[in-house]
């Protein structure tokens, strides 16, 4: 994420901006497409020719081949499409949390029931 | 004239669309979200509205990047849910009210808020489940009791609106519906937040402190949340939680003070700090 006044650096946090947009627009436009059911059996099917027909980047493709949500933002995705990727493997959020936090998704689980105390 | 005769500000969680099918309603881990619920279908069911305006935000479903409004109206007869990428069942049609939303249109537009005007509009969750958890029979009975105006603000790609850009927009919204030459109710409808993060090495971040001074700030100072820019309510928030905007919205369309007449907190509905209230307005206009 580009740094500017308007968008200061908030610890394990990237803001989807103009520099995020324009990176990631391949990426989330294909994840966008799993609005479809059709389209998510069509990328289980040969998930290689789906990213070409998408015209992901090597950068985007590694990170969707290795199911790695932090990649996957660092490769410009949105939360809100990416959402729709990760549902394809029927993921919840407590997982998704989970893998990105380094967590076991029993401790990702607990610190959220923590916050409440 | 119309009359608003309230607003509801609640949380839109898919998760919650998953228990209301399972009916996990009465489940320990969904009891205390579920249990906010019933004073406000009281109250719904003595005010009785006539009609809805749902302000909420699109996650993906109607609206991608290659068209992104920053505010949007429905102006539809009515509105589907579809299939957001986990299967979601379709539920009853909404309908519309043509004569609100071009109202809406028109007045806003005169007031230099140039928003994008949508004859054709998929609702995703954050329009739905409020509608659902507001009347728990409709989907099933197959007919929703108010028409309905959706009213979209971009929470996905900054720059968002600024939280006193929004207030500015929910002031207006008021002010158009006050104005419509119509003898019908309309409740306010804000949905999402609160505070939660769903990417990064943050994701889980909830702030509760924060949740409740919010809360509390839209019945006793409700420009308090002006103050703040959008990357200072997301540091505060969570990236998601920046949906207060929605909140805040609902409120600056409620002229003068409002009275809480309900309101619940919880944590955590999936990776959100859960949040419910009901505002009247004090003085009846």
């Amino acid at each position: 994420m580009s740094q500017t006044p308007e968008n200061p650096e908030i610890p394990g946090t990237t803001l989807f901006d103009a520099a995020q947009a324009r990176k990631g627009y391949a990426l989330n436009k294909m994840c966008f497409s799993f609005n479809a059911a059709d389209n998510r059996a069509a990328f289980l099917k040969d998930e290689e020719a789906y990213m070409r027909a998408y015209g992901l980047n090597p950068q985007q493709s590694a990170a969707i081949r290795q199911r790695k949500v932090l990649d996957l933002i660092a490769a410009g995705g949105n939360a809100y499409y990416l959402a729709k990727f990760a549902g394809i493997f029927g993921l919840d959020m407590q997982d998704i949390g989970a893998q990105q936090t380094g967590l076991s998704k029993d401790e990702f689980k607990a610190r959220l029931v923590a916050a409440g105390k | 004239m119309a009359r608003i005769v309230g607003a509801i500000v609640t949380s839109h969680v898919p998760a919650i669309g998953r228990a209301i099918a399972k009916n996990l309603q009465d489940e320990p881990y969904w009891k205390p979200f579920f249990d906010g619920f019933p004073p406000v279908r009281q109250w719904l069911d003595d005010v009785k509205p006539d009609v809805a305006v749902v302000i909420y935000n699109d996650h993906g479903l109607n609206f991608f990047l290659d068209k992104m409004p920053t505010f949007a109206i429905g102006a539809a007869p009515q509105y589907h849910n579809a299939d957001e990428g986990w299967g979601i069942p379709t539920m009853a049609p909404f309908r519309g009210n043509l004569d609100l939303s071009w109202h809406l249109i028109n007045s806003l537009v005169q007031n230099e808020f140039d928003i994008t005007t949508c004859q054709e509009m998929l609702v995703d969750h954050a329009f739905t489940l409020p509608m659902a958890l507001l009347y728990p029979q409709a989907d099933q009975q197959g007919h929703w009791p108010v028409t309905t105006v959706p009213v979209c603000l971009n929470t996905v790609q900054f720059p968002l609106p600024s939280s006193a850009r929004c207030y500015k927009f929910g002031q207006a919204i008021g002010r158009a519906i006050r104005s419509w030459d119509s003898d019908s109710r309309v409740v306010l409808i804000g949905t999402g937040g609160l505070s939660h993060q769903l990417d990064g090495e943050r994701a889980g971040f909830i702030n509760k402190a924060f949740d409740l001074k919010f809360m509390e700030s839209l019945i006793s100072d409700p420009e308090w949340a002006t103050r703040f820019s959008i990357p200072e309510l997301v540091e505060r928030a969570g990236t998601q939680g920046i949906e207060l905007l929605m909140w805040l919205t609902t409120r600056a369309a409620v002229p003068g003070a409002v009275r809480k007449r309900h309101s619940n907190y919880h944590i955590p509905i999936s990776n959100t700090a859960a949040g419910l209230m009901l505002m009247e307005p004090v003085e009846p206009y």
